[in-house]
């Protein structure tokens, strides 16, 4: 009673029994995350202490208990090192969580903020505010309406051509590059057009990106949107899995596309315009951190999200360090997330071209 | 459960596609779906999923229409499967079939424990367990396609719909998958499935819908619906149906 068809059914079977292995055990995720919270504690506590003004950890308790009586000591710890340090955290993390997230939502490796014009919509808004003298409050409203400005031109543009046809992954980053392009031909134009003695030094000092200037005025008012915009993508970080799969699929999966779109950009235009607010155009990171965290806890949006935070947290904290030291006179901090940026995108390009061949 | 498509038109900006189509899957019977390119089989099936609102006529299941139907309710009813694909991550496999169980969570909610085991079950049930932890994106066609109906099964829909679940998979793998679509059958599910094979609907199907330019031809059993005639004029070519013995049929095209 066997036929060719049940012949190899037949076959199947004993193959699949004899290759029944005990399944292994799920690889677990705590001691990695517990490695990563060390760093970052460690990282926190080197970059506090390392600086050309003396402060040794033991002068800290006394600083943090007498402020006022401690004069030049709690200048340099509370008002520079600690604002400039709690920056680096929370921006090297928000940028991180918010490239991850557009990873995930284009579906695309090569997706963040700043490739795709966030950033440089966020930058014209800003200096549209620094031109117009506004606050920092102004400075971050104006920030937003061009980031999201940028992010709604970006996706009407590459889903009218990926209508058209070819590589959608290749026509989101081409707009995104054109649309960043007329940002930072916007931007050049505030430039051009401020006050030479005045606005101009200002604007171009924060255009390179930094964290030398920050103060804890600043981060007061750039820690709350950062965060507001950083928690809602921690909690979709599951959905995120799902919506990676395809607007069609996710639909089946009982997931609503639109919904959860809508709350990654408006999020990460937020956290885009917090940042450029207060320490200009720091590019690279969103792109570069979440494929290291990837290589690190695997692509579940659900480990990525947490770790892509703390890896960030700890690479810019390492970056500033570097910008602080590594010559006499500070380098600007965006110039050096850029030079490790570039080689790691192109290393990216020539990955995905191998595993295609 | 039965799911019903009743006089259903529809297609792409108001111009349609498919038009006059009435069909019904019911718990424990395979429907499969022929026809050639273009005969309209993925708009039909996009139209029963929601994924398009059809032009006229409507969806039901047991009698209700579920042109209102949340997303969510109609995920926990209709399952999908897509033909075996490659995503963007390199996500492990019990991630892959965990993504079913959104269904069941809020929108801030991530699986749980319970969520877990019924993802290991569906994976059981398919004997792919042992898959488990490796990457979806470094396993063979045959073995993704069976991971993305762990995954329907972990949605715990009554009714599966399956878009060639057959295609790009070699001769034994197609064997493996149309033998699970028969069990998960007996088992009581529902499952509505495309196929470019003839043979494969001979194989397992309890009832065959043979479409052509958007219409249903022959709505019956394998072998009522499938004949030379019938076939003949859905692709447009010649061909001859054998008898291979044993109750078994194999459609045989005439190159000459």
């Amino acid at each position: 009673m066997t036929t060719a068809v049940e012949a190899v059914v037949e076959t199947r079977e004993d193959l699949s029994q004899e290759d029944e292995a005990p399944t292994p055990p799920a690889p677990r995720t705590w001691p990695v995350f517990a490695a990563m919270w060390a760093a970052l504690i460690l990282l926190t506590f080197f970059s506090l202490l390392y600086g050309r003004y003396n402060l040794p950890w033991q002068s800290w308790w006394r600083i943090f208990a007498a402020p006022d009586s401690a004069g030049l000591e709690s200048i340099v710890l509370l008002q520079v090192r600690l604002p400039r340090v709690l920056a680096a955290i929370l921006i090297g993390g928000a940028l991180s969580v918010s490239g991850a997230a557009f990873q995930g939502l284009f579906r695309n490796p090569m997706a963040s903020p700043d490739i795709l014009g966030a950033y440089a919509g966020a930058g014209f808004g800003a200096s549209i505010g620094i031109l117009f003298g506004y606050g920092i409050v102004g400075i971050q409203t104006l920030g937003l309406v061009g980031g999201l400005a940028a992010m709604l031109l970006v996706w009407t543009l590459a889903s009218a051509a990926t209508r058209l046809g070819g590589d959608p992954t290749l026509t989101l980053i081409l707009v995104g590059i054109i649309v960043r392009e007329a940002g930072m031909a916007l931007i050049r134009l505030t430039e051009y057009v401020a006050d030479p003695h005045g606005k101009l030094a200002a604007i171009t000092f924060w255009l390179v990106g930094g964290l030398s200037a920050v103060t804890p005025h600043d981060l007061e008012f750039a820690a709350v949107p950062i965060l507001i915009g950083v928690v809602p993508l921690l909690l979709l970080r599951w959905k995120l899995n799902v919506l990676s799969f395809g607007e069609e699929e996710a639909k089946a999966l009982g997931v609503n596309p639109w919904r959860i779109r809508i709350v990654i950009i408006v999020c990460s235009a937020m956290i885009s315009a917090a940042v450029v607010s207060i320490a200009g155009m720091i590019m690279w990171v969103g792109l570069v951190i979440p494929h290291f965290a990837r290589m690190v806890v695997g692509a579940n949006h659900k480990a990525l999200l947490p770790a892509s935070f703390l890896i960030g947290s700890c690479y810019l904290l390492l970056v500033d360090d570097c910008a602080r030291g590594l010559f006499a006179l500070e380098v600007p901090l965006g110039i050096l997330t850029s030079l490790v940026g570039v080689p790691f995108f192109l290393y990216l390009v020539f990955r995905t071209r191998m595993e295609r061949a | 459960m039965r799911i019903s498509a009743e006089e259903i038109a529809a297609g792409y900006r108001g111009k349609a596609v498919i038009s006059g189509i009435s069909l019904a899957v019911e718990s424990g019977e395979v429907l499969c779906l022929l026809g050639a390119n273009g005969s309209g089989k993925t708009t039909l099936f996009k139209t029963i999923l929601g994924l398009m609102r059809p032009l006229s006529g409507r969806i039901c299941v047991d009698g209700e229409d579920i042109a209102r139907w949340a997303r969510k309710r109609m995920a926990k009813t209709i399952g999908y499967v897509p033909q075996a694909h490659t995503p963007p991550f390199a996500y492990c496999v019990r991630d892959v079939v965990l993504m079913a169980r959104s269904v069941h969570s809020g929108a801030f909610a991530s699986p749980g424990k319970r969520d877990m085991v019924i993802a290991e079950e569906a994976l059981d049930r398919l004997s792919i367990l042992r898959l488990a932890h490796q990457r979806y994106t470094e396993l063979s066609g045959g073995e993704r396609q069976l991971v993305l109906i762990a995954r329907a099964l972990a949605q715990q829909a009554q009714v599966l719909v399956l878009d060639e679940p057959t295609s790009n998979l070699d001769f034994g793998n197609q064997v493996l998958v149309l033998r699970h679509i028969k069990e998960l059958a007996k088992s009581g599910l529902g499952l509505l499935m495309t196929t470019h094979f003839p043979d494969f609907a001979f194989l397992c199907a309890s009832r065959v819908a043979l479409m052509k330019q958007g219409r249903i031809l022959a709505l019956d059993s394998p072998e009522k619906t499938l004949t030379q005639e019938s076939l003949e004029e859905a692709y447009g070519t010649p061909l001859r149906i054998v008898e291979a013995g044993l109750g078994m049929r194999v459609v045989v095209p005439r190159l000459n």
